[in-house]
């Protein structure tokens, strides 16, 4: 599709550019969505036997009400009771065919719903654990309302494949096709008349719903520029309300939601026009009947009945050729949404461990870092970190200092591989990380991540994220390892207290020592702070460090910080800057360097020594 | 909610679904649709047009048949005689579609936009009020929640409107139908009609069940909606923890206890198709009885008799759609009550009546005895008074959770004090305006918070007369220029969702540069460098003696080394003031300042562990 000046998408741009648009691809899309609407066989085979049965019936209903139309006139003139007979059982037909009809359209509509929401499961399924699988390097380039877009509308537009289109060819095929041919047989002028509205109606509303389809995914992006527009308008009201920034923000709202509108005014334009053109061809065509088929039946070469039966059999025709124009929304809805889901699900994550890749075998916990270079898949020009070699020991606690952007969070993520490195070897007793299964690395190595995420439930549950079987001691030591016990404790629900999705009712400093808390209950072997302190006092942090120092001797603790006294006591501290290792050593080996660490030394310590007062 | 049993307690749910707010309205509500009301209010004309245009398309549905039997009767039967009444049906039937096709396009043109429109005037008004209401509320409702009421919520009354005019004249097609077919022969007519009463009594035993069994559903597709939306906003976070496993099968409970609601539901919304079909054809069945035997009697016309087939075929068509209109409007309901609830949260800080514009201020800050507490019976902080002097810079320090935060955000009436005044240039803040007191105060807020948009844009933010000079002069200040240069498209890189490609001190800056460009009197930093280091501070710290020239600063810090040179240090502790004074004499007393000074560099001396 076009390109959007506002849209970030680029992941999903490519999904779009690469499936939706080609022919055989749509047809790929379509054959895997029938795929997996017959997982399910039973049930897509009976909807589609009922629909075969239930439209046979409905054709039988004008037939019958002609016949009888015909009776009244036929016996009119010999008065015998036969007559009234064979009313009678023309009546039980009538009767026992609409209600047999009535149980196969049941049969019909509710298993074709339920082929439609099994597939719902299907993809709804695979779709969760394909979130959950795609690495961090995808979620970086992907907007998150882009993929609750993909996940609730193309996949609910994709889901609903069977009845809308599988099971409606069927219908319709049987209804227009033998309908059609059946009024052919009986008079064929009359026939072509009362079937003239049918390529008017499909070809309108064919066209129409093309368009709506078309108009779609351009107002689905506008919707989306909206919904950002007032998600981080209400996830960020403190700036919006810091800033006085009210009416900008309206403004904002009102260019986005102004464009939304007119599309859709547009849209309304689409559908009306062709709804209208539809009925219109079918009263003239009904008009049609009624004039030649009127002036046969006074010519006597025409009953009345079948008439009748005509203009019944066309009120019974108007709605499955109406949903000719639904049927190719369908499948251009399914070809659409369904390759772009797809799309998503056949994404392979970069970051993977072939299945079976043995789990990390732990002995004395030694992390290397081997020449390790890495830049974002993102921006693959850009060198993040170049070169990086350093180890570490059960036991010992490695500081990580150095400006904004050098490169310590980077780091830290490297060692879950939450990205795979670009060159050198990160390796855990002896065992290169990438060859190792994802889940056991993860177990093993914990990043307390320096943006804080909270889910929106109890803390309790927020603490035992990682571990969600603990029991309550397990995790009442690790909040008051994470200094957090005391204040938890002073709440009125305790640890069922519920918290919001950034925390808001906990203070800057509660929030990272509760994310601390949930990085220590696993007890994982290498544990990594990345800046997890920077909003607690010092006076907390120096408790804090304490409580942390019990369980430090069985592990590998990294922590990167600005303030130096939570790294000093490290074994070795590593100065980046720009991704490269710049000063390592102990804390009195980098103070006896007179380096960059020195540097920031005097200046948290004594810089008023020289500047005076 | 849990359903699932385990023997060892699962300390885990995806989403964060409540069930209550699901619960569906009544039917008619008059103060919900009074409220709804208003907002359809400037769009009465178009409403009016268009149910008039309803009522005259489905008069033109009802005269289809009738125009038919008088054709086959008065022409087709009548003999050669018959042929000018054959043609003058014709004609009467052609005006009667050239009016059904213009009065349905002008019907569904006009109410379908005038919907759209309804729709997105009540989605500005709440948003508008969203950006009036009081923190307090923002601050325990999460966003996900917010937004499907702007949109899912809003999306149903929209349903609810385009569809109410066409209820209207289902309800008149039923009744026209009626009346025709008693009109066109009352006996048949009757014992047509007679189906009628079994459908309602079958209906009215079906209604509460169905709607139970829709609730159901409705309930638990938001919470495996809600359950996803987690899970993507939460991905991070997951693979982190190793969550994967954990969270597919609690989903996949939710899915398949969403599958199950689903398919009751789908049966009893099928149920009834036999009964209809068999009820139609019951009527048919009658009609070919008795009907044919009062033709073969000459005691009706066989026209008569095929308008009846039709107007049966017709017939249970107004009542199905009337029945899918009641569960809209159950659902419009609900879901207006929980827009009219969003419309409805009060606006706690508001302006004063006579409120005045706080133009020119000498950026004194004062507390005066203030207490507040977020909720009141707790405060967090209590009887603070202290005066920071125009053009001071003054340091707020102090364990966390001490109340740093809530004191700043009083100084911009995020929040209003229990008790005692906030003042400004010795004005109440409650006695301006709140639009010139943000004209006054620019704020680096603790969590740094970027929008979509270019990196200038985000800079910019709502100081949207500040050139790109301006912008550039404030990044190079704060020593951003040099990564902000190194972006690929430099000032104009489009940042990823909340700044995502940049790390979390460059975001840092950026939030810092965007305070600079406000350019206000007041200058409030609330840990604005705690994620960058010493060096990068210091270059901010010699900026900032100069940007401060004639300014008002406030500053939290937790690392000491940034607040030794304020003018006062003021020191915190549970919500009281402790001490305050200038870096040297709090040193001289002793206490806690001195506590945590000493914690700061203790271990530089080697005391382990300070405190
Ligand atoms: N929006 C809120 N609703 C309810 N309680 C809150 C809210 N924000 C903060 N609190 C509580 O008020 C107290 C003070 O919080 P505040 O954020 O002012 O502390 P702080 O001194 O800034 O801490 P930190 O240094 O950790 O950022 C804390 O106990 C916190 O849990
Ligand atoms: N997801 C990403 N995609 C592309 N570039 C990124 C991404 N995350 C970070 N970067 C870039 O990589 C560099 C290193 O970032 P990193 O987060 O490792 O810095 P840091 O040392 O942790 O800084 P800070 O002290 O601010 O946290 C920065 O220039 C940043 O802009
Ligand atoms: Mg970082």
């Amino acid at each position: 599709m076009t390109s959007k000046p506002n849209s970030q998408r680029p992941a999903l741009e490519v999904m779009d550019v690469a499936n939706a648009h080609s022919l055989l691809g749509g047809l790929g899309t379509l054959w895997r969505m029938t795929k997996i609407a017959f997982l399910t066989p039973w049930a897509a085979t009976f909807a589609i036997l009922a629909t075969l049965v239930s439209s046979a019936l409905q054709l039988m209903i004008p037939r019958l009400l002609g016949q009888a139309i015909d009776l009244t006139q036929t016996l009119a003139q010999d008065q015998s009771g036969g007559a009234r007979t064979a009313l009678m059982w023309t009546a039980l037909m009538v009767l026992g065919v609409s209600a047999l009809r009535g149980l196969f359209t049941t049969f019909q509509n509710y298993y074709s719903e339920a082929v439609n929401h099994y597939t719902g499961v299907e993809l709804r399924l695979r779709y969760y654990e394909q979130v959950q699988r795609l690495s961090f390097g995808f979620h970086d380039t992907v907007h998150s309302g882009d993929l609750i877009t993909l996940g609730l509308l193309d996949l609910d537009g994709a889901r609903q494949f069977f009845s809308t289109g599988l099971a409606r060819i069927v219908l319709l095929a049987v209804l227009i096709g033998f309908g059609g041919a059946m009024l052919l047989r009986t008079d064929f002028t009359l026939g072509l008349m009362a079937l003239s509205f049918v390529p008017v109606v499909g070809w309108f509303s064919s066209i129409s719903q093309l368009r709506l389809r078309l108009t779609w995914r351009d107002l689905q992006d506008r919707m989306a520029v909206l919904s950002r527009v007032m998600e981080e308008n209400l996830g960020g009201i403190r700036v919006v309300r810091a800033f006085g920034a009210g009416d900008h923000e309206l403004d904002k709202f009102d260019a986005a939601s102004g464009k939304a509108l007119t599309l859709a005014h547009d849209r309304v334009d689409i559908r009306v026009r062709s709804t209208g053109i539809m009925t219109l061809s079918f009263l003239a065509a009904m008009g049609l009947v009624l004039w030649i088929g009127g002036e046969k039946v006074m010519a006597g070469t025409m009953s009345v009945g079948t008439l009748t039966a005509f203009l019944t059999f066309m009120t019974i025709l108007q709605m499955p050729v109406r949903q000719l124009g639904l049927l190719v929304n369908s499948f251009a809805r399914t070809s659409t949404c369904g390759a772009r889901v797809f799309a998503f699900l056949d994404l392979q994550p970069a970051v993977s461990s072939p299945s079976d890749a043995p789990d990390l075998q732990l002995s004395d916990i030694t992390l290397r870092f081997d020449n390790v270079d890495f830049a974002y898949p993102a921006a693959p020009d850009v060198p993040v970190l170049r070169g990086l070699s350093f180890s570490a020991r059960k036991g010992e606690t490695i500081g990580i200092i150095g400006p904004p952007g050098s490169g310590k969070s980077t780091l830290a993520h490297l060692i879950p591989r939450y990205y795979n490195l670009t060159g050198g070897r990160i390796s855990i007793d002896g065992q290169d990380i990438a060859q190792v299964s994802l889940s056991s690395l993860r177990r093993a190595a914990i990043v307390v991540a320096q943006d804080v995420f909270l889910f929106t439930t109890t803390l309790e549950n927020n603490i035992a994220y990682g571990e969600p079987r603990a029991c309550v001691e397990a995790i009442e030591r690790a909040a008051d390892d994470a200094q957090i016990h005391n204040h938890i404790d002073d709440l009125d629900a305790r640890y069922h207290t519920l918290v919001g999705e950034r925390g808001a009712s906990l203070s800057g400093g509660q929030r990272q020592r509760l994310t601390i808390a949930r990085a220590l209950l696993p007890k994982p072997s290498i544990l990594i702070f990345d800046d997890s302190t920077a909003a607690v006092d010092a006076a907390t942090e120096a408790r804090l460090r304490a409580a942390l120092q019990a369980g430090a001797a069985d592990r590998v603790t990294l922590i990167v910080a600005h303030r130096l006294n939570s790294l000093q006591h490290a074994d070795r501290i590593l100065v980046l800057d720009q991704g490269r290792l710049v000063e390592t050593g102990t804390h009195a080996d980098l103070l006896a360097q007179h380096g960059r660490y020195r540097a920031l030394y005097d200046l948290q310590t004594n810089a008023e020594d020289r500047e005076g007062t | 909610m849990s359903d699932h049993a385990t023997p060892l307690t699962l300390r885990a749910v995806v989403g964060s679904h409540r069930p209550e707010e699901e619960l569906f309205g009544s039917v008619y509500d008059p103060a919900i649709i009074r409220r709804i009301g208003a907002f359809v209010r400037p769009y009465r004309r178009e409403f009016l047009i268009s149910v008039v245009a309803v009522l005259i398309f489905t008069l033109t549905q009802l005269a289809v048949p009738m125009i038919i039997r008088h054709a086959i009767d008065k022409g087709v039967m009548a003999g050669p005689a018959g042929m000018g009444v054959l043609r003058l049906s014709l004609l009467a039937f052609a005006v009667t579609i050239a009016v059904n096709f213009i009065a349905s396009h002008v019907q569904e043109t006009v109410v379908g936009k005038a919907a759209e429109n309804v729709l997105f005037d009540i989605r500005r008004a709440m948003f508008a009020h969203l950006q009036r209401v009081s923190l307090s509320f923002m601050d325990k409702t999460e966003v996900g929640r917010l937004m499907s009421r702007l949109q899912g919520d809003v999306g149903s009354m929209q349903e609810f409107l385009e569809t109410s005019v066409l209820s209207v004249g289902d309800i008149v097609l039923l009744f026209g139908i009626v009346t025709l077919m008693l009109y066109l022969d009352v006996e048949l007519g009757l014992i047509t009609l007679a189906v009628l009463p079994v459908l309602f009594v079958v209906r009215l035993y079906w209604l509460p069940l169905a709607r139970d069994a829709f609730i159901k559903a409705h309930q638990t597709n938001s919470a495996v909606n809600g359950a996803l939306a987690e899970g993507i906003h939460a991905s991070r976070t997951v693979q982190a923890m190793g969550r994967e496993g954990v969270n597919a099968s609690l989903y996949r409970d939710k899915v398949l206890a969403n599958l199950a609601t689903h398919l009751h539901a789908a049966r009893l919304a099928q149920v009834l198709v036999p009964v209809v079909d068999t009820l139609t054809g019951l009527s048919m069945a009658l009609v070919v009885v008795l009907g044919g035997s009062m033709v073969l009697d000459r005691q009706l016309d066989v026209g008569v008799m095929v308008a009846f087939l039709f107007y049966i075929q017709r017939f249970f068509d107004p009542i199905r759609s009337l029945t899918i209109q009641y569960s809209v409007m159950q659902r419009a309901m609900a879901s207006g009550q929980r827009l009219i609830e969003v419309l409805d949260v009060p606006v706690s800080v508001v302006d004063a009546p006579g409120a005045m514009d706080l133009d020119q201020t000498d950026g004194s800050v004062e507390f005066d005895h203030v207490t507040f507490g977020y909720n009141p019976s707790q405060p967090v902080l209590h009887d603070l008074t202290f005066r920071v002097e125009p053009g001071q810079t003054v340091a707020l320090v102090g364990p966390t959770g001490s109340g740093k935060s809530s004191a700043m955000a009083l100084i911009h009436r995020f929040y209003d004090v229990t008790s005692g005044t906030v003042r400004i240039g010795g004005q109440d803040v409650r006695q301006v305006t709140q639009a010139s007191l943000s004209r006054q105060i620019a704020m680096v807020l603790q969590e740094p918070y970027l929008f979509t948009g270019t990196v200038l844009e985000n800079i910019r933010y709502n100081t949207t007369t500040a050139s790109r000079e301006a912008v550039i002069a404030a990044a190079t200040a704060l020593g951003a220029d040099a990564f902000i240069r190194a972006l690929p498209q430099g000032y104009d890189t489009m940042l990823g969702e909340r700044g995502g490609s940049l790390s979390t001190g460059q975001r840092q800056l950026l939030s810092f540069a965007r305070a600079l460009v406000a350019d206000a009197p007041i200058l409030v930093l609330d840990e604005a460098t705690a994620s960058v280091d010493s060096a990068t501070e210091q270059v901010i710290q010699h900026a900032l003696r100069t940007l401060l020239k004639g300014r008002t600063g406030l500053v939290i810090a937790h690392r000491l080394a940034t607040v030794r040179h304020a003018d006062k240090i003021m020191v915190l502790q549970a919500g009281r003031l402790v001490e305050s004074g200038t870096h040297g004499q709090l040193l001289a007393q002793a206490g806690l300042y001195a506590k945590l000074y000493r914690a700061n560099y203790a271990s530089f001396d080697d005391i382990e562990g300070g405190v």
